[in-house]
């Protein structure tokens, strides 16, 4: 089965994207698939900081919980709070309207990120 | 550690399923979404692989005698076809595995005591009889991965109380397969071959030989889902076209999508909601006195004739998380006060009820409906309330 692996974000392997220019976070395609039907989500409140590599929230399918890793650091400045009463829009539309966050950030933190091709072979 | 795989672990495979070890067998867990595997089982129909499931055959004069000192319920109420749940205790009462004991038709025997080695019961009349003696036989199911310690308990207890019966490993004999589901009796009632009998006529828990694909199976009004359906055991060869017969027409399931179904409707599952190690529970424990007939002399029965005596003060019930969150197996229970008085033993985001459950034991004096209780998530209690099974 191969996923989409949109050019224009930046990857950490544990598989949370973030968008360079809106600094929305999220998870790909393949998490999605790999956790199976996403039934909660928990995350941060706006105003709250995140460190890059550290653990943001959770997001939980029916079969596994998995902790959500911060792809930079930066403060939280909107919140998907969709997800909290339709999880399952991580699952139909992960890169849109299943994004999580919204960060301000230090776009030097990027660097340490996967490109698109990286992160395709990563999961290939 | 090398996993057994069902005989279409390959075929599952092609259908982009998803694999889990279950029992020291690797199973699908999904096969597309586990949410709509659930729900095709409660709105349509659906088709497990369970051929992870033990088969074990006891034959012979003294089948029933070993049965009803094996299992908890009294299996000298069984006519062939009939089939009966029940519990495997040990001496002190715990539930080593939980299973469904099928009576068989009655095999002919030769009468002359060459009964494939079993013990000879030693009677001196053998020389006497001529030809062939229907002697009573049956199949039970022990859990994933319990084949091997079942058929070695009987075995044991067999040859120790000179009982006069084969004991047979068929676990890699029989494929099984669970269709379940509303629209289960006359999907496979369709699937018979021609000529073959109308499972749709089958009471719930029995069972009947009838034809599928050319295979002769062993089809039973049984499952573990709260849904209408059918078991069917098939010759582990056939196991292809049978499962295609099914497949073509109910929505393949997963382990994922059973769990769940299970968990709605309170039933237990082996290993995790009770398991002699770690969570040594006794079927009044566990909700299952109905499986336990004290008039029978079996393992483990005075240790529960005492309980049934003096009462639990432990039992399995049901909670519902009022809060958001999963519950999840060994989260811990607290009451009022904060204190830790369960465990989780089973939980999830039901997908028919759209909320989260949990199943668990605690002390029977917070067993009553609507006690409310707390669940900790990942550090934090979550308000949550005890309910009755099955979950509404």
């Amino acid at each position: 089965m191969s996923f989409d692996v949109p050019d224009d974000l930046r990857y950490r392997e544990s598989h949370e994207w973030i968008d360079p220019e809106t600094g929305r976070v999220g998870i790909s395609e393949f998490a999605q698939d790999e956790l199976g039907d996403v039934v909660f989500v928990e995350l941060p409140g706006e105003g709250d900081a995140v460190d890059a590599g550290g653990e943001f929230g959770v997001v939980e399918s029916i079969k596994a919980v998995s902790d959500l890793y911060a792809p930079v650091s930066g403060e939280v400045v909107g919140v998907n709070e969709a997800l909290f009463d339709a999880p399952e829009l991580v699952n139909d539309d992960p890169f849109g309207d299943g994004w999580m966050l919204e960060l301000e950030f230090d776009e030097g933190d990027l660097d340490d990120l996967l490109s698109a091709d990286e992160y395709a072979d990563q999961i290939a | 550690m090398t996993l057994r795989n069902p005989p279409l672990r390959e075929a599952h495979a092609e259908r982009d399923a998803k694999f889990t070890e279950f029992g020291g067998w690797d199973m699908p867990v999904e096969f597309d979404s586990i949410r709509a595997e659930h729900a095709a089982v409660r709105e349509a129909a659906g088709v497990f692989d369970v051929s992870h499931m033990g088969e074990i055959e006891v034959a012979g004069p003294d089948a029933t005698a070993l049965l009803n000192r094996l299992t908890t319920n009294d299996v000298t109420t069984l006519d062939p076809g009939d089939a009966q749940y029940a519990a495997i205790t040990r001496e002190d009462g715990v539930m080593l595995d939980d299973t469904v004991v099928y009576r068989l038709p009655d095999e002919e025997r030769p009468s002359d005591g060459a009964n494939g080695g079993a013990v000879d019961a030693g009677g001196d009349d053998a020389g006497e009889r001529e030809g062939p003696e229907a002697v009573p036989a049956y199949l039970f199911i022990p859990n994933a991965g319990h084949d091997a310690e079942m058929h070695e308990r009987w075995v044991d207890h067999r040859d120790e109380w000179g009982l006069d019966c084969e004991v047979r490993n068929v676990t890699e004999d029989w494929a099984m397969f669970a269709v379940q589901g509303p629209d289960a009796p006359d999907l496979v009632a369709s699937a018979v071959d021609d000529g073959g009998p109308d499972v749709r006529d089958l009471s719930r828990f029995s069972a009947t030989f009838a034809p599928f694909g050319g295979a002769e199976c062993w089809v039973a009004r049984t499952g573990y889902t709260g849904e209408d359906g059918f078991e069917v055991l098939c010759p582990w060869s056939a196991a292809e076209a049978v499962w295609a017969l099914f497949a073509d027409e109910a929505t393949p399931c997963g382990l994922g999508a059973r769990d769940t179904l299970r968990i709605e409707q309170g039933f237990l599952l082996s290993g995790q909601d009770f398991n002699p190690e770690d969570e040594p529970r006794t079927p009044y424990e566990a909700d299952i006195g109905f499986a336990v007939d004290l008039d029978t002399e079996f393992v483990g029965r005075d240790a529960l004739a005492a309980q049934a005596e003096a009462g639990v003060e432990e039992t399995f019930v049901g909670i519902e998380l009022l809060d958001r969150g999963v519950p999840r197996h060994g989260y811990d229970v607290t009451n009022e006060d904060g204190h830790v008085v369960g465990a989780v033993t089973s939980g999830t985001m039901s997908p028919s009820l759209d909320k989260p459950i949990a199943l668990g034991y605690l002390p029977v004096d917070l067993t009553d409906p609507g006690t409310e209780v707390s669940v900790v998530v990942r550090g934090r209690e979550k308000r949550a309330k005890v309910v009755s099974v099955p979950f509404e």
